[in-house]
């Protein structure tokens, strides 16, 4: 049988987490900037009681998450294009999800630790 | 060469406005059909009508069918059948209320109403004054149109044959129609589609002619099939020459520019229609304003380096209305005429545009021919509709926007007839006929097999060249007999074309070949049906047809008011009388026509 | 204007399945008078040349949406592409519309493209019964529709879409989306829902990376990324 059947039901929600994240991105990088210019920067002590503020440290988990929620669409979407089994798309889509979920928690045990 | 037969219950050849009308009665009815054409449907040429389709809808001020009925027969010349046009008339505001349902995106009125246009010839209270009764899409009509009907058929289901080409229409040795013979373009592959009921609406064959609005594919394909199997013409002599195709390039401008308020200029910059038509002014019938526009220019107050076309002038209304009602206009001028209409007047000749003749139907939709004594037997299992079929509503001349009319209510009326055929018949499918199919084959067989042949470009051409000096807006008695001729020494070539491409997939040369097999017999058609009639009626107007009481304007109702038929076999014309009785109301007395 | 006679070079590309074992661009040059002022007049010179030339034609006024084609690169129509427009002394090159099966020369097979389009059920949809007279639109609403209902359905748009050109069996392309919103947009239709239904899924509508291609070779002037914007629009006020 080739029968191509749509309705997925989730075009919307993961073009629409795209933007979002996107923007969450983006704002993050441009604090990040204004903290460089402010001379956030300048010394490591500086540096970690900037990455040390609440906020800042609630921004970065925010932009880890996001990072990783916009490559996965990204990359998923790539396996889709690309690939024609079924199976192999749905260990890919796990691999990558997995390795995502893996890179999140280790980036931020990182970051928060500085 | 083999080939091989597919079982339908009917099969309707064309897409444009008029086979796709048929097409929703018969698929809603549930018959197993195929609807054959030559190009994707939404490719037809209904595709490019621009002014609008007529209905008495009466949205803008007071109309009724009566006076639209009125105007049809006057515009007609008084040749159109009275039974038919009251038929149609009546009709109007059902089909184009249908189309609105089918999606068709109107404009508007500010209380929600379709819009409405005057145009060309349509005139309230008995032709006492311009009358708003063009049902408009912008200056998309067709397009809107044609576009709403088929995806109308994609909502039924309609089963379609894209570039398929009919070939032959397969008759028994009864007369009765069985189907066609077609080939798929893109194999080559011949098939008979066998059937009990054979829709014609295939459209015109403006291309007989040099300079024309026509597409291409205008070859009047169904008309060449018809004559083929011995089914007469009617009225082929009358050819309607719209007053403004660009000049140079043929594109038509439509009427509802001068619906708009558009104004005909000469080379003094006269508004010369005022002479002409007093009333109407720009708004005369085609044949008038042709006609008009013709005269200027050959009494030398044409414009341009060769004095050669008139000047179609807006530039007096307002930019707004230009862009709102007239956009295609506008892309149109600057395209084809390198003008910009908002500034500069638009270049215009009069063009070949529509052919009233056809294959004679009545108002059911049935193809009829003279048989045992009367007039108009039914063909058995033939139908046709559109601008291929003369039932005759438009007589020696049309009116705008009846066409897009016609093709709603005879394409419909000849699928419901059809369609009631199909239930009132048990049998099964008559036996096929070898001969008619033996005709394709053979025709077919010689094309891929001539050799020293005649080349189909240069044949085409040549007798488009033919018909533009011979038989165009204005006739000569010595020239029509001289085109006689012409036409038949070049029908001769056509019988031996020769083409270099012999490949089975997609061989548009071989295509063009076989369009051209019926061009030609459109082309015959007409030269020798017009140089019978030896009167002025309509768009047939001769030199030699002069003015006086008995004979008005050239018009001989006492010797011509009757239908030509013209049989291919021995090039051969018969007459018919006219319809002049209705079916409910008084008889449109003759009259003098002006406008 | 063109000045009188003059030559003019070609590059087609020409591919006869019954002849020729793959594709090929072939040199060809035809002389123009001044009546060859759009590429589909030079074409039908060339082809009273060679016979064998294949390519579609019909309205030959921009209408028809038949002689779509890709001209120097950039896909058009020929019968809309005035030949002044073209470079003097380079020649001019025809392929076929990208991303499209080729059945001979610049013909190709369009069924995708078409099967796209019925996909999105291209009818109005309106299940009360029909009244007597036309059903009433306020001229502000059918002017929703302007921009939308005009195409020709040529395929300029969805063969330059490089999402189409990766997914032509699951993405419906810029022509199909944007027919989806002339039903969406009409206020006679009811079916509004359910054709938001239809394209949510991760391939039939949100394939459209906002590439912009279909908006620069619409021979229209139409703008599908504009309509696709805003199926996305109506999607995100239905969903909050
Ligand atoms: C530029 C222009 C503007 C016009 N404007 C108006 C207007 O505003 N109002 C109005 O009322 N009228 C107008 N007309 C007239 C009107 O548009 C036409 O008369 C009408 O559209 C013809 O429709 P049809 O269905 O008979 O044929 P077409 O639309 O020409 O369709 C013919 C069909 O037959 C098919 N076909 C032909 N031969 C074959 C074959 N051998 N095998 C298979 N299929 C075949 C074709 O593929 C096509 O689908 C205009 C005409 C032109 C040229
Ligand atoms: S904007 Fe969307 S539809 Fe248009 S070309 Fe780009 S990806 Fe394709
Ligand atoms: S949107 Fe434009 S380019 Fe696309 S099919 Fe329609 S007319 Fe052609
Ligand atoms: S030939 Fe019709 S669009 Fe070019």
């Amino acid at each position: 049988m080739n029968r191509l059947v749509v309705g997925a039901g989730y075009g919307l929600k993961d073009w629409l987490a795209q933007r979002v994240t996107g923007v969450v991105m983006a704002v993050f990088t441009l604090i990040m900037f204004a903290a460089a210019l402010g001379g956030a920067m300048a010394s490591r002590e500086a540096w970690q009681a900037f990455m040390s503020n609440g906020f800042i440290r609630f921004l970065s988990f925010l932009f880890i998450v996001s990072l990783c929620w916009h490559a996965w669409v990204g990359v998923r979407d790539i396996w889709m294009d690309y690939l024609n089994s079924a199976a192999l798309r749905l260990f890919l889509h796990v691999m990558t999800l997995l390795a995502l979920v893996g890179y999140a928690g280790w980036a931020i045990q990182i970051i928060w630790r500085l | 060469m083999t080939y091989t037969v597919r079982k339908f219950d009917a099969v309707i050849v064309g897409a444009g406005g008029a086979g796709l009308r048929a097409a929703i009665q018969l698929s809603e009815a549930g018959y197993k059909t195929a609807v054959l054409t030559k190009v994707f449907p939404t490719r037809s040429h209904t595709v490019a009508a621009q002014g609008g389709v007529a209905a008495s809808l009466g949205n803008s001020e007071e109309d009724h069918w009566h006076w639209h009925m009125y105007d049809t027969v006057k515009g007609s010349d008084w040749l159109g059948d009275q039974d038919a046009i009251e038929f149609m008339c009546r009709k109007a505001n059902e089909v184009v209320v249908e189309l609105e349902h089918y999606g068709m995106p109107f404009d508007r009125l500010d209380n929600g109403k379709i819009y409405q246009r005057p145009f060309g010839g349509h005139m309230s209270n008995f032709g006492e004054k311009p009358v708003r009764r063009s049902c408009a899409a912008a200056d998309r009509t067709g397009h809107a149109m044609l576009h709403a009907m088929y995806q109308r058929n994609v909502k039924v289901n309609t089963q379609f044959f894209v570039e398929w080409q009919a070939l032959d229409l397969v008759r028994d040795a009864e007369g009765d129609v069985l189907g066609v013979t077609a080939m798929d373009m893109e194999t080559g592959e011949i098939v008979v589609f066998h059937a009990k009921a054979t829709i014609f609406a295939t459209g015109g064959a403006g291309r007989i002619y040099y300079s024309s609005t026509n597409a291409f594919i205008n070859t009047g394909d169904g008309v060449g099939m018809a004559a083929r199997a011995g089914i007469p013409l009617e009225d082929m002599e009358f050819w309607q020459f719209h007053p403004t195709g660009v000049a140079g390039a043929g594109v038509l401008i439509t009427e509802g520019v001068r619906g708009e308020g558009g104004i005909l200029r000469n080379s003094d910059g006269e508004r010369f229609m005022e002479r002409y038509a007093p009333n109407a002014k720009d708004l005369a019938s085609r044949d008038v304003v042709s006609r008009a526009m013709t005269t200027e220019i050959n009494e030398g107050r044409g414009c341009g380096p060769n004095k050669d076309f008139v000047l179609l002038d807006i530039t007096h209304l307002p930019p707004e209305t230009i862009m709102k009602r007239l956009p295609g206009i506008h892309e149109i001028g600057i395209q084809f005429a390198g003008v910009d209409c908002l500034k500069e007047p638009l270049p215009v000749v009069p063009t070949c545009h529509y052919q009233m003749g056809g294959i004679p139907t009545n108002y059911l939709g049935q193809v009829v021919v003279p048989k045992g004594g009367n007039q108009s037997e039914p063909v058995h299992g033939f139908y046709a509709a559109g601008e291929c079929a003369c039932a005759s509503v438009h007589g020696a001349n049309r009116l705008g926007t009846n066409s897009l009319l016609d093709l709603l209510v005879f394409g419909k009326s000849a699928g419901e007839t059809a369609v009631n055929d199909l239930r009132a018949s048990v049998k099964a499918h008559k036996p096929l006929a070898q001969e008619a199919i033996a005709r394709t084959l053979a025709r077919v067989d010689r094309l891929n097999n001539q050799k020293d042949g005649a080349d189909v470009h240069e044949t085409r051409l040549a007798m488009q060249r033919t018909m533009q000096k011979h038989a165009g807006v204005f006739r000569f008695k010595d020239m029509l007999a001289e085109g006689v001729k012409r036409i038949d020494e070049i029908a001769g070539q056509v019988a031996q074309t020769q083409i270099k491409d012999k490949s089975m997939v997609f061989n548009t040369a071989r295509i063009e070949a076989l369009e051209l097999d019926n061009l030609i017999e459109v082309a015959k058609a007409t030269i020798v049906s017009a140089n019978a009639r030896t009167e002025s009626r309509g768009a047939h107007v001769r030199d030699d047809a002069i003015d006086t009481p008995e004979t008005p304007d050239g018009r001989d109702d006492r010797n011509w008011l009757k239908h030509t038929l013209w049989y291919r076999e021995g090039n051969r014309l018969d007459y018919k009388p006219v319809q002049m009785k209705p079916m409910s109301v008084d008889t449109i007395e003759l009259k003098k026509r002006a406008y | 204007m063109t000045n009188a006679n003059r030559t003019v070079q070609f590059k087609i590309y020409r591919y006869d399945p019954d002849q020729d074992a793959k594709p090929y661009m072939q040199d060809i040059s035809v002389e123009l008078d001044s009546t060859a002022r759009k590429l589909l007049d030079a074409m039908g010179k060339l082809k009273a040349q060679d016979d064998s030339i294949s390519f579609r034609r019909a309205c030959r006024e921009g209408g028809c949406g038949s002689d779509a084609m890709n001209i120097n690169g950039k896909n058009g129509l020929a019968c809309l592409t005035a030949m002044d427009s073209f470079p003097a002394g380079k020649p001019i090159v025809l392929r076929p519309l990208p991303g499209l099966p080729v059945i001979r020369d610049l013909i190709v097979d369009m069924t995708q493209f078409f099967k796209q389009y019925n996909s999105i059920k291209p009818y109005l949809i309106n299940n009360d019964p029909p009244p007597e007279r036309e059903r009433l639109q306020s001229p502000e609403d059918r002017e929703e529709l302007n921009g939308l209902y005009e195409c020709i359905l040529c395929a300029c748009c969805t063969t330059s879409c490089p999402s189409f050109w990766w997914n032509p069996d699951k993405f419906v392309g810029p022509a199909g989306l944007l027919a989806a919103y002339r039903y969406i947009a009409d206020t006679r239709d009811q079916a509004a829902n359910e054709r938001l239904d239809n394209l949510e899924d991760p391939y039939r509508l949100f394939r459209c990376h906002t590439i912009m291609n279909c908006v620069d070779v619409c021979p229209k002037g139409l703008n599908p990324t504009k309509a696709i914007g805003k199926i996305k629009e109506m999607m995100v006020r239905r969903a909050i």
